[in-house]
C-alpha cells in the first residue's frame, strides 16, 4: 500500500456515483440496451481502476470522450476487468480500438501499438495483466464469426499497481497523449474526431 | 508425490493448488489465493452512497453481485424500505446475470473438462443429432446445424487456431464421452456463446449498461417508470426483457439442463468424488417485499449433508446469518492472530512468510458458520431450496435426475449430488429455477406498475453515531455478504466476505480444510503430469478468485503449470 492521499472518486468517475443522496442520473435515451447495429465503433478502456495505473485503459478513454466530439457511430466504454461479459460489448463491431495496460520489459509510461491479427496474439501470450477475459473472448467472437473487421490496441506499460484510485504521475501525464492517439487510430479508420474547443484552458471533466 | 496446479482458473484470480498423492489418488490438499489487494480500504471514509461504485471493481466478472450487494449493506444499516419496483428491477438483474454466469461457467469454463474436443471431429453428425433430439426437442438439434459445426471445428484444428481450445487435455484417460456426445456439447457450446449474450442484453436494459450497471442507488433504483416517456423504463423495453426471459428459459431447460444430465450420468463415477464439506450455507434471494421479509427463492443452513436439518435464514435483519459469521486467518498471511474475527470487527493486515503446508499459505481467509466450515454454491442453495419445499427446484431437479437416470439405465439418488458432478448439476437446476423466478418476476413487476405505483427510490438519511448493516446475495458462486460500519455518514469499516472465500479458503482455527482442499482428498489421478481430476473438481466449484483475495500478481506464468515432484 502506498500512503498516498485519497482521490474523491466522483471527479473521476462521475457518470456513475451518485451525488447527494441522489440516485445517479438516468442512463441517456442512446444507452438503453442499444446494440452493435446502432454503433459500429467501440473505443474499450480495460483495467482495474481500484489498482492505480492498471487502470490506465478507463482514464484514458475517458479522456478522450471528454476532450473529442465523439460520432454517434462510436460508442466509448470503461470495460472495466470484465471477461466474456464483453462478447456482447464487442461482437458484431466494424472497429475496435482497445486501451489497456501491458506487461512489458519497457520502461513505464511506454506505449504499443498494434493493429489486426497482432492483437488477438498479444493477448494469447498474456502481457496483458487482465486479458484472461480478453483474449477468449476474441476467441468466442472468431468462433461465431462476429469479430470485429478492424481491431486495434493502444497498450501503456504501468509503474504503480497497487490498491488506490489515483494514477502515478508519469501515467496521469500520458493520458492526454492517450487520447489523442485513440482519436489518430479512428482518424486512420476513416472516422473523423476533432478535439472540443477549450475555453479558459480548465481541463475537461467527464460528463456527469 | 506433490503435484501443484497454478494457476487453476480460466478466469481472473490467482488460485495455487497443492495435492499430495498416493497411490493414485489425493490423500492431502491445499487450496492457496495468490494475490492481496486491499479493496476494502479504498472504501474508507467514504459516502456510504457511492460505496457500490466502487464495490462493482472488486471483481471484473461479477461487477453486479457485488454492486447489489454493497446498496443492500447499506440499506441494511439505515433499516431502509426499497420500493417494490426497485426490488423487482433489481431481482431481475441479478437474475440475469446468474443465468449468464450459469451458462458461461459450465459452457466456456468447464465443460472442457469433461468434453474432448478432438473427439468430436470424429463423431457422425446424424447419430449426434439423433441423440439429442432423443432427449430435448430444442429447436437446433438438427443434423445440419451439428454437421456445420463439425465443418468449422475441423477448419479452426486445420489452421492451427484452436484458440479457447488450445489448452485441453485431448485424449486424456479421464475422458470418457463418445464422440456424438462430445459434438453435441461443442454445438451446444457454441450455441451458449449466443444465449449467454442475451442474458448479458436484459443487464444491459434494465441496468442501462455493463459490464457496470449505472442503475443503482441506495434506497432503490434510478430507473424512472413512465409508461408514457421514451426516455424511461417503456412497455416497449419491458417487452424485450420478457422475451428475452422466454429466448433464455428455451435454452436452458431444453440444452443446459439435459447436457449437464446426460454427460453427467457418463461420468457417473463422478458422483463418489468431491462431496468434501458438507455443511452447506445458503442465504434467500428475490425478496418480494419492501422490506426483505419475503423471498420467492430460500435459503439457509444445512449440516453434514442432511437437508431435513435445514435451519432457514427468513430476513435481511436474521440475526441467525449476521452473528454466525467469523473469519480466520491462522492460515493465511495476515498478521494479528487473535481467532476468528466477525466481519464487522474484521481487520487486514498483510504478513506474507512464504508457503507453509502447516503454517499460512494463502492470502484467502478462512470463513466458518457457527465455527464450521460451510460450502456455499448452486448446491448450497438448491438443498435449502428442495429442503424448503420450493415447488420449482424440486421439479426441476427431478427433471435432470430422471435425464440422468435415462442416460445412465439406472436411478440416480439424491445423495449423487454431494459430489463433483453433482455441483455441476445443482447449477443447471438453479439456471432454470432462476430463468421461472425472473418471469415471475417480470410479471409483479407490471402488474405493479399497472397499479400506478412509480416509485422507485426512497431517499437515505443518515444518522449522527455509528450504525452497521450486512448486505448478502446468492450470487452465482454462493453467498455474498458485504458488512459495513458507518460512523457519521461515513464508512469505518468495510469487508466483503465473497462465496470463493468460503469455499476456497485454507485450513481455520481448527486446522479443518476448507471445501476445496477437502473436495480434493479421494480424488483418482490417473497422470501426475496432467491432473485433469484435480481441474475437474475444483472448477466444479466455479472458482474466481479475484475478489476473494484480498495486489496484483508479480510474475505468475503465463500457461498452466503443473509441477509434478
Amino acid at each position: 500500500m502506498t500512503g498516498r492521499g485519497r482521490n474523491d472518486g466522483r471527479n473521476r468517475r462521475g457518470a456513475e456515483a451518485t451525488a447527494a443522496g441522489r440516485p445517479s442520473k438516468p442512463a441517456a435515451e442512446d444507452d438503453w440496451g442499444r446494440s452493435s447495429a446502432d454503433r459500429p465503433v467501440l473505443v474499450l478502456g480495460v483495467g482495474n481502476i481500484l489498482l492505480a495505473d492498471e487502470g490506465i485503459g478507463v482514464h484514458a478513454v475517458e479522456a478522450f470522450q471528454a476532450e473529442y466530439h465523439v460520432p454517434d457511430t462510436v460508442e466509448v466504454l470503461d470495460g472495466g476487468t470484465a471477461g466474456m461479459d464483453l462478447l456482447d460489448v464487442l461482437a458484431g463491431r466494424s472497429h475496435v480500438v482497445i486501451v489497456d495496460a501491458i506487461r512489458s520489459d519497457r520502461p513505464p509510461g511506454s506505449i504499443v501499438r498494434l493493429r489486426g491479427e497482432a492483437v488477438p496474439a498479444l493477448f494469447r501470450t498474456r502481457i496483458s495483466p487482465h486479458q484472461l477475459g480478453l483474449s477468449e473472448v476474441l476467441a468466442a467472437l472468431r468462433l461465431i464469426d462476429s469479430e470485429p473487421a478492424h481491431l486495434s490496441l493502444i497498450g501503456i506499460v504501468p509503474e504503480d499497481l497497487s490498491t488506490s484510485l489515483e494514477l502515478s504521475p508519469r501515467l496521469a501525464a500520458v493520458v492526454p497523449t492517450l487520447a489523442a492517439l485513440v482519436a489518430e487510430e479512428l482518424n486512420a479508420f476513416g472516422i473523423p474526431v476533432v478535439p472540443v474547443a477549450r475555453s479558459g484552458g480548465a481541463p475537461a471533466s467527464p460528463p456527469g | 508425490m506433490r503435484i501443484t496446479v497454478d494457476p487453476v482458473t480460466r478466469i481472473e484470480g490467482h488460485l495455487r493448488i497443492d495435492c499430495e498423492v498416493e497411490d493414485g489418488a489425493v490423500s492431502d490438499a491445499w487450496s492457496s489465493g495468490q494475490m492481496w489487494r486491499g479493496i476494502e480500504l479504498i472504501l474508507k471514509g467514504r459516502d456510504p452512497r457511492d460505496a457500490w461504485v466502487f464495490a462493482q471493481r472488486i471483481c471484473g466478472v461479477c461487477t453486479t453481485v457485488h454492486a447489489i450487494v454493497s446498496v443492500r449493506a447499506i440499506e441494511n444499516a439505515l433499516d431502509l424500505e426499497v420500493p417494490l419496483n426497485a426490488q423487482y428491477i433489481r431481482n431481475l438483474i441479478i437474475g440475469a446475470h446468474s443465468v449468464h454466469d450459469h451458462i458461461v461457467h459450465f459452457y466456456q469454463l468447464s465443460a472442457l473438462d469433461w468434453v474432448d474436443i478432438v473427439s468430436a471431429l470424429q463423431a457422425d453428425p446424424r447419430e449426434a443429432a439423433r441423440l439429442a433430439q432423443s432427449l430435448s426437442d430444442w429447436h437446433r438439434n438438427s443434423e445440419h446445424e451439428f454437421a456445420q459445426v463439425q465443418g468449422r471445428l475441423q477448419a479452426f484444428v486445420d489452421s492451427g487456431q484452436l484458440g479457447v481450445f488450445g489448452s485441453g487435455y485431448w485424449g486424456h484417460p479421464a475422458m470418457k464421452l463418445p464422440p456424438e456426445v462430445n459434438l453435441m456439447a461443442v454445438v451446444h457450446y457454441m450455441q451458449a456463446l449466443d444465449y449467454q449474450r442475451r442474458a448479458n442484453n436484459i443487464v444491459a436494459i434494465l441496468g442501462s449498461k455493463t459490464p457496470h450497471i449505472q442503475n443503482l442507488a441506495v434506497g432503490g433504483v434510478a430507473n424512472p417508470i413512465n409508461p408514457d416517456s421514451q426516455s424511461t423504463l417503456t412497455l416497449e423495453r419491458l417487452s424485450r426483457v420478457k422475451a428475452t426471459i422466454d429466448e433464455l428459459g428455451d435454452f436452458v431447460t431444453k440444452v443446459y439442463l439435459v447436457d449437464v444430465a446426460a454427460i453427467g450420468a457418463l461420468y457417473a463415477d463422478w458422483t463418489q468424488y468431491g462431496a468434501g464439506v458438507t455443511n452447506y450455507l445458503s442465504v434467500p434471494d428475490m425478496p418480494l417485499d419492501t422490506r426483505g421479509s419475503e423471498f420467492a427463492l430460500p435459503g439457509g443452513y444445512i449440516t453434514g449433508g442432511d437437508p431435513a436439518t435445514l435451519k432457514p435464514i427468513t430476513s435481511y435483519h436474521d440475526a441467525y446469518f449476521e452473528d454466525g459469521v467469523k473469519e480466520s486467518v491462522k492460515h493465511a498471511w495476515y498478521t494479528g492472530d487473535q481467532g476468528a474475527l466477525h466481519p464487522y470487527q474484521g481487520v487486514t493486515n498483510p504478513g506474507y512468510d512464504g508457503f507453509n503446508d502447516d503454517g499460512k499459505y494463502s492470502w484467502v481467509k478462512a470463513p466458518t458458520f457457527y465455527g464450521e466450515r460451510a460450502q456455499v454454491g448452486p448446491l448450497a442453495n438448491v438443498l435449502a431450496m428442495v429442503a424448503a419445499g420450493h415447488e420449482p427446484t424440486t421439479r426441476y431437479l427431478n427433471q435432470a435426475l430422471g435425464i440422468a437416470g435415462q442416460v445412465a439405465g439406472a436411478e440416480i439418488p439424491l445423495a449423487a449430488l454431494h459430489s463433483t458432478i453433482g455441483r455441476h448439476a445443482a447449477r443447471a437446476v438453479r439456471c432454470a429455477v432462476l430463468y421461472e423466478t425472473m418471469s415471475d418476476q417480470w410479471t409483479r413487476l407490471m402488474n405493479n406498475i399497472a397499479s400506478g405505483d412509480y416509485t422507485t427510490f426512497n431517499r437515505p438519511m443518515f444518522p449522527r453515531g455509528e450504525i452497521r448493516g450486512v448486505g448478502f446475495h446468492e450470487a452465482p458462486r454462493g453467498v455474498l455478504s458485504h458488512w459495513a460500519v458507518i460512523r457519521n455518514g461515513r464508512l469505518a469499516n468495510y469487508q466483503a466476505v465473497v462465496p470463493s472465500t468460503w469455499n476456497a479458503g485454507p485450513r481455520d482455527d481448527n486446522d479443518a480444510l476448507g471445501p476445496y482442499e477437502a473436495s480434493l482428498v479421494g480424488n483418482p489421478i490417473a497422470d501426475p503430469t496432467k491432473p485433469l481430476e484435480v481441474i475437474r473438481t475444483v472448477h466444479s466449484f466455479d472458482p474466481c478468485l479475484a475478489c476473494a483475495i484480498h495486489m496484483v500478481d508479480t510474475d505468475q506464468q503465463e500457461i498452466v503449470r503443473v509441477k509434478a515432484l
